[in-house]
């Protein structure tokens, strides 16, 4: 399956090589280079390269390339989730993923490379295992290790290779024991010029934090499980629970993972939580267009939002934008032609608001087309669909743990056209 | 990271220079740097002192080093014989780094590799079941030709280890072996066979993928495994369900006949015509009834339908494919919902999901029709990802939902992203073909595209028109008329050569601006592309044949021009034609024709999607993405005509099966084959003809799931008494029977009621059906009348004992979710009688009361 790995970083250096059968020559980066080239922009850069004798499959991510070699037919969505996986599992380990992350930890990158893949072929991929095999590196262990000479890979063999519930490591002891449940919401959207939805969708996930002693064995209910329209699981949850009775019952992983992630169905309408007023024009004639935005709240159930930026591409003939905001702070990069304001808070008595002109290109003709305009928010304490977590309990375990949950709404991919 | 690791960073800084001599002698490194080879020398001696030294950190160190030196893609091959000496060392991580070592350059130095192959033989000997696995890992990743037959013998060994995880790892060394020395294809084959009846959840991915790698071909080997791969499949780790599931679609699609209806009839007159000689009864089933599932096929289609609902997009992706090739057409539009779950994903998840989804929208537009907004495209996707959602939607359009798009398609024309903008022009042209209200809409968008300030867009939009002129009859004079003018402002060749065309072909209708427009061409004919010069030479030819008069000398003289362009195309073509529509005393037959070849109706071209003639790829493969045969790319066969014996899949079962085999046999002497199956499957009490029975063998696949999901009550006390079973079944066989049979009382009323309700369904449906069915049904009917209460329960234990026998493979194991968990781990620990099974045993014990105490919470 996967012969080879290679991480390019946004210069074009190939900083790290594993290779898992017989060496491949880093010449054959050379197609992917060319392919990158082509593509101007890092994100076009196709997923699938076919070259002569080998084929590229690449997932980009942090700016890092992350490029597989494979020699034979395999679903490319299997090699793709795969890589993601690997650098989900960076990110677990290193807090970023990031070169000079990689490069300074280039010991345990490649002994956690190893031990995900044996003959290109996934072997464990699960982080409660990972951890076990290869301790992440802290700063503790760091000191601890100059002094004492132990080492970062596990002494103890770890057994969640073995056990039927390999995504949970044995023996593990807190003195606290916690779980935190985190709904999160996220609101896709695209409104139109007028102000009216062309559509919107909510996307959610459970985002939950174990901590539990001993093998704990949790359900979790809903309220109005019947919102949940598309679901994907963790290995953990027991499917059949949840189809007969729409309970989630797992033994769950130790430390941090995605439960659940939803899809609530399309026949419940979306509440957008903000509206956008915008007036932009271009004048033939003069150099100067005018602009101006108002970000207001709407169907917020009481809440206020926070967190929110504006960000626009603006057209390519605008050199320059001279604006004031009623709040936040603004910033319009004259070379990507990128503004980004950064509103804050919504005070719904006072909608915050930009407002200002666009000096134009002389001579040049007016853009086509207006921006679009892309919305930041957040929303705490708020699930957007009106889902709500019945109860959690647990059994298997004699302590009683400490429970959280916490709800938030987020804006997606939230985009306004003008 | 330690402290190591900085210092080694620090040195590297220092070091450049000398790593980069390094990189010069390596052969791997293609990027040739200079160095000084001295320097380079020295830090290896270095490094060899730090790993001959006594202290385990300094060999830390020098390993840490030289895995980063590997890493960066450095030559470290000449430290082999010092590292190859630390393979014993007692310190784990020291080990770890020299396994890598090893693995990256035995290749190369064979001989020096030999040396540490003991040891490995001794790890394979150690009682600690984890070093046993990691030695054969090692020992089977050195590709070492000497070392085959070795390796042979460790895999032979491990393949009958008791410990499953060393079975795992058997399997992928399988793959390995392979790859080094084919020669051992037909010793390897055995110990896949041999793996393939494995149990275990942990091997069953692995042996499948070294199946797919070593015989892919050899599709006799899963035959017997069949219904035990189905009912395993949930518990499989993600990557093994995807292998595992792609065997399965090729396997079905040889083994059963298709479930699709439109073919069916078709096939079946073939059949009757062409297969006289065959069974007679055979064939007049065949002909009462088109088509039954098999149910081996149905357990297949079931079992995958919850991995839609995993995490993992590989596996969503595999098991829509799945639905695809092998369910029936009706059963395939669950997988639409997933698959736009998983366009959430990023953007190479996304990329490759809306490639399937594409082909799938041509054949089947209603699977995706109620997701069309999912794929309305936004201005911050990657340009790849807005042209194949503008696919998606052009296949989707409709007469309803046109509108709806066009005033969208309009968002897009004026995106900013142009090459965007031109792939949404080409749309607009293709959505005009295939509806034909909108035609004259698009037709008249189009044309105020023309004034766009871009130039792509305005070319594209010329390109698109043109073809739609071509299609339709209908006089467009003012348009043409509207492009002739853009000769002036435009460009982009392929839009000039267009409109060239486009007045070419339309020369008499526009008679007075055809001359004007190849006089302009003449004037610029050597400062223009290659592309408009052909189309200008076209055009002087055709207006010299339709117009002479005006334009015969401005025709002499672009051919004059075009016999010495640089292009020997265009020299070609200008010789061509000159000697075709220029008389002349050598002037062949043809010129008499010229005109006629020249201003014959073209057919209109054909705006088609591009990924119209992907489908012949098994969806969800590199092949379809890439749409070339990828290497190792298995076909998918066509449905046989004539479904192989199903028999073949039936595991011997071992007392019980005889007991009630001859009762089912003497009613139904012309379908043996398929009872087995049904007895295994189900426990369905419905005996009737092949066809009746088939039938409802597909029909207690439905019926099962709903009992399972309707009566939860019921179903959850099954678990709580089935659970028991399995741990009591570990005890003592007398134990077993007897919580079978208490088992069975709380089923087998509700089961035998099926079976009454399935006897008249499928009396009711085959009545319809010819007289022989019908017989047979009151035959069946008769029996399950004859059938006393105790003695369906009676059958019922034997049943369930059987499932017992076969644990693993029954139903059961779907049915019931909370037993999974114990059920792999009785497998795991009946086979591994090592330390581990006495925790594994505690856990158990406290998870079985746990699990009726949630059980019974829930009823209360």
């Amino acid at each position: 399956m996967i012969h080879s790995l290679f991480l390019i970083n946004s210069s074009g250096d190939i900083f790290l090589e594993k290779h898992w059968k017989s060496v491949v020559s880093r010449s054959v980066c050379d197609y992917f280079f060319e392919a990158q080239e082509r593509a101007t922009e890092a994100e076009n850069v196709p997923p699938v390269i076919p070259t002569p004798h080998h084929y590229l499959l690449s997932v980009y991510r942090h700016k890092i390339f992350f490029v597989a070699v494979i020699q034979t037919e395999v679903p490319p969505l299997f090699v793709i989730e795969f890589l993601h996986r690997v650098v989900d599992t960076f990110q677990d380990y290193f807090g970023v993923c990031s070169e000079p992350v990689i490069k300074d930890n280039v010991v345990v990158v490649y002994e956690v490379l190893e031990e995900m893949l044996d003959n290109g072929f996934p072997l464990a991929t699960e982080s409660n295992i990972l951890k076990e095999l290869i301790k992440p590196p802290t700063i503790l262990r760091t000191v601890v290790n100059t002094i004492t000479g132990s080492t970062n890979v596990g002494d103890q063999l770890p057994t969640g290779q073995l056990s039927v519930v390999p995504w949970r490591r044995t023996g593990v002891k807190y003195t606290n024991n916690e779980a935190y449940f985190d709904v999160i919401e996220e609101i896709d959207a695209i409104i139109d010029k007028s102000g009216s939805t062309i559509t919107a969708e909510i996307q959610g996930v459970i985002d939950a934090c174990v901590k539990l002693t001993g093998m704990p064995d949790l359900t979790l209910s809903f309220m109005n499980p019947r919102l949940l329209d598309d679901v994907s699981f963790h290995p953990c949850v027991r499917f059949k629970r949840w189809e007969s009775e729409r309970i989630l019952s797992f033994i769950p992983p130790d430390g941090n993972f995605r439960l659940l992630s939803y899809h609530v169905s399309a026949q419940n309408l979306v509440a957008i939580p903000v509206y956008v007023k915008h007036n932009i024009s271009f004048r033939d004639s003069s150099s100067l267009g005018r602009f101006e935005i108002t970000v207001g709240p709407k169907q917020t159930m009481g809440k206020t939002i926070e967190g929110v930026t504006v960000t626009s591409q603006m057209p390519r003939g605008v050199l320059n934008m001279s604006l004031t905001p009623s709040q936040g702070t603004h910033t319009f990069d004259p070379v990507t032609k990128m503004l980004s304001w950064d509103v804050g808070k919504i005070n719904p008595q006072k909608p915050p608001n930009l407002k200002g002109t666009m000096s134009l290109q002389a001579g040049a003709s007016k853009p086509d087309e207006n921006p679009t305009i892309n919305l930041q928010f957040k929303i705490q304490q708020l699930a957007i669909s009106g889902l709500k977590v019945n109860r959690l309990d647990m059994y298997g375990e004699k302590y009683k743990p400490f429970k959280g949950i916490k709800y938030m709404t987020k804006a997606g991919k939230f985009q306004v056209r003008t | 990271m330690s402290s190591n690791s900085f210092s080694y960073n620090e040195q590297s800084g220092g070091g450049e220079a000398t790593e980069l001599g390094q990189e010069a002698t390596s052969t791997i490194s293609p990027s040739g740097a200079f160095g000084l080879f001295s320097s380079d020398l020295k830090k290896n001696e270095d490094l060899k002192q730090m790993l001959e030294s006594n202290k385990d950190s300094a060999k830390l160190d020098a390993m840490k080093r030289i895995v980063g030196m590997i890493a960066k893609g450095k030559n470290a091959s000449e430290l082999f014989p010092a590292v190859v000496k630390n393979v014993a060392s007692k310190n784990i991580e020291i080990k770890k780094l020299v396994y890598v070592y090893l693995v990256r350059y035995a290749e190369e130095q064979q001989d020096l590799a030999l040396l540490s192959i003991s040891t490995f033989q001794r790890a394979l000997k150690d009682p600690n079941q984890l070093i046993r696995a990691s030695a054969l890992r090692v020992l089977s990743s050195i590709r070492v030709p000497i070392i085959v037959p070795i390796m042979m013998l460790a895999i032979k060994e491990a393949s009958a280890d008791l410990s499953p995880y060393v079975r795992k790892n058997a399997a992928h060394a399988i793959q390995k072996l392979y790859s080094l020395d084919p020669e051992q294809k037909e010793m390897l084959i055995e110990v896949i066979e041999k793996l393939l009846k494995d149990k275990s959840t942990l091997v069953a991915g692995s042996v499948v993928m070294a199946f797919e790698e070593v015989c892919p071909d050899r599709i006799d080997l899963i035959h017997k495994n069949y219904r035990k791969l189905c009912n395993l499949l949930v518990d499989v780790e993600e990557w093994g369900q995807v292998v595992i599931i792609h065997m399965l679609t090729r396997y079905a699609r040889t083994q059963f006949v298709s479930p699709w209806k439109e073919g069916d009839e078709l096939e079946d007159n073939e059949k009757n015509f062409y297969e006289s000689d065959d069974d007679q009864k055979e064939k007049t089933d065949k002909r009462k009834k088109p088509y039954t599932m098999d149910s081996d096929h149905r357990l297949l289609i079931r079992n995958t339908k919850p991995l839609l609902q995993s995490r993992n997009a590989a596996v969503v992706m595999a098991v829509a494919q799945l639905y695809w090739h092998i369910s029936p057409k009706s059963e395939a539009g669950i997988i639409s919902k997933s698959l736009v779950r998983l366009l959430r994903s990023n953007r190479e998840v996304q990329y490759i999901v809306l490639q399937n989804i594409a082909t799938m929208s041509i054949q089947r537009k209603g699977m995706f029709e109620p997701y069309l907004k999912s794929f309305y495209v936004r201005s911050t996707d990657p340009t790849m990802i807005k042209t194949l959602k503008l696919e998606i939607l052009t296949n989707l359009a409709n007469e309803a939902n046109i509108s709806t798009l066009l005033r969208e398609f309009q968002t897009y024309v004026k995106s900013q992203d142009k090459q965007f903008a031109a792939a949404t022009i080409q749309t607009i042209g293709r959505c005009a073909t295939n509806i034909l209200e909108v035609t004259d809409t698009c037709l008249n968008g189009l044309v105020c595209l023309l004034s766009n300030r871009d130039e792509i867009v305005v070319a594209e939009s010329v390109v698109v028109i043109k073809k739609l002129l071509q299609m339709q009859p209908v006089q467009h004079g003012e348009i043409i008329k509207h492009m002739a003018k853009l000769l002036d402002s435009i460009t982009v060749p392929v839009a000039r050569a267009s409109i060239l065309w486009l007045i070419g072909e339309n020369c008499e209708r526009v008679p007075k601006i055809a001359p004007d427009v190849l006089r302009k061409m003449a004037k610029s004919f050597t400062s223009e592309d290659d592309l408009v010069k052909l189309q200008i030479l076209n055009l002087g030819a055709k207006l010299y044949l339709t117009n002479s008069k005006q334009t015969k000398l401005l025709t002499q003289y672009i051919l004059n021009l075009g016999k010495y362009d640089q292009n020997y195309d265009i020299r070609d073509r200008t010789r061509f034609i000159r000697q075709l529509i220029v008389p002349n005393e050598k002037s062949g037959a043809l010129s008499k024709y010229a005109k006629k070849i020249f201003l014959a109706q073209k057919p209109a071209p054909l705006l088609e999607s591009p990924f119209k003639d992907r489908d012949h790829f098994q969806l969800g493969t590199l092949s379809h993405t890439l749409n070339i045969k990828a290497t190792g790319y298995l076909e998918l066969s066509n449905w046989p005509e004539v479904a192989p014996d199903p028999s073949v899949r039936n595991v011997e079962v071992i007392e019980l099966a005889k007991e009630w085999t001859p009762a089912g046999k003497a009613k139904q002497e012309n379908s043996a084959k398929k009872f087995y199956s049904e007895s295994e499957e189900e426990g369905d009490s419905s005996d009737s003809s092949s066809d009746s029975e088939s039938e409802s063998g597909s029909e207690s696949g439905e019926q099962g799931k709903s009992g399972e999901e309707g009566d939860s009550n019921e179903d959850s006390s099954e678990d709580s008494s089935s659970e028991q079973d399995s741990e009591s079944g570990r005890e003592s066989g007398l134990e077993n029977k007897r919580t079978a049979k208490r088992n069975s009382k709380a089923k087998g009323k509700s089961d035998s009621e099926d079976g009454e309700k399935e006897n008249e369904k499928s009396k009711t449906s085959d009545s319809s059906n010819a007289e022989s069915s019908s017989i047979e049904d009151s035959s069946s009917d008769s029996e399950s009348e004859s059938e006393s209460e105790s003695e369906s329960e009676s059958r019922k234990v034997t049943q369930e004992k059987e499932k017992k026998t076969k644990q693993g493979r029954t139903p059961l194991t779907k049915d019931v979710s909370l037993l999974d968990l114990d059920d792999c781990q009785y497998s795991c620990i009946c086979t591994n009688k090592n330390s581990r099974a006495a925790s594994s045993n505690e856990w158990k014990r406290t998870s079985c009361p746990l699990f009726l105490s949630k059980t019974a919470l829930h009823f209360w």
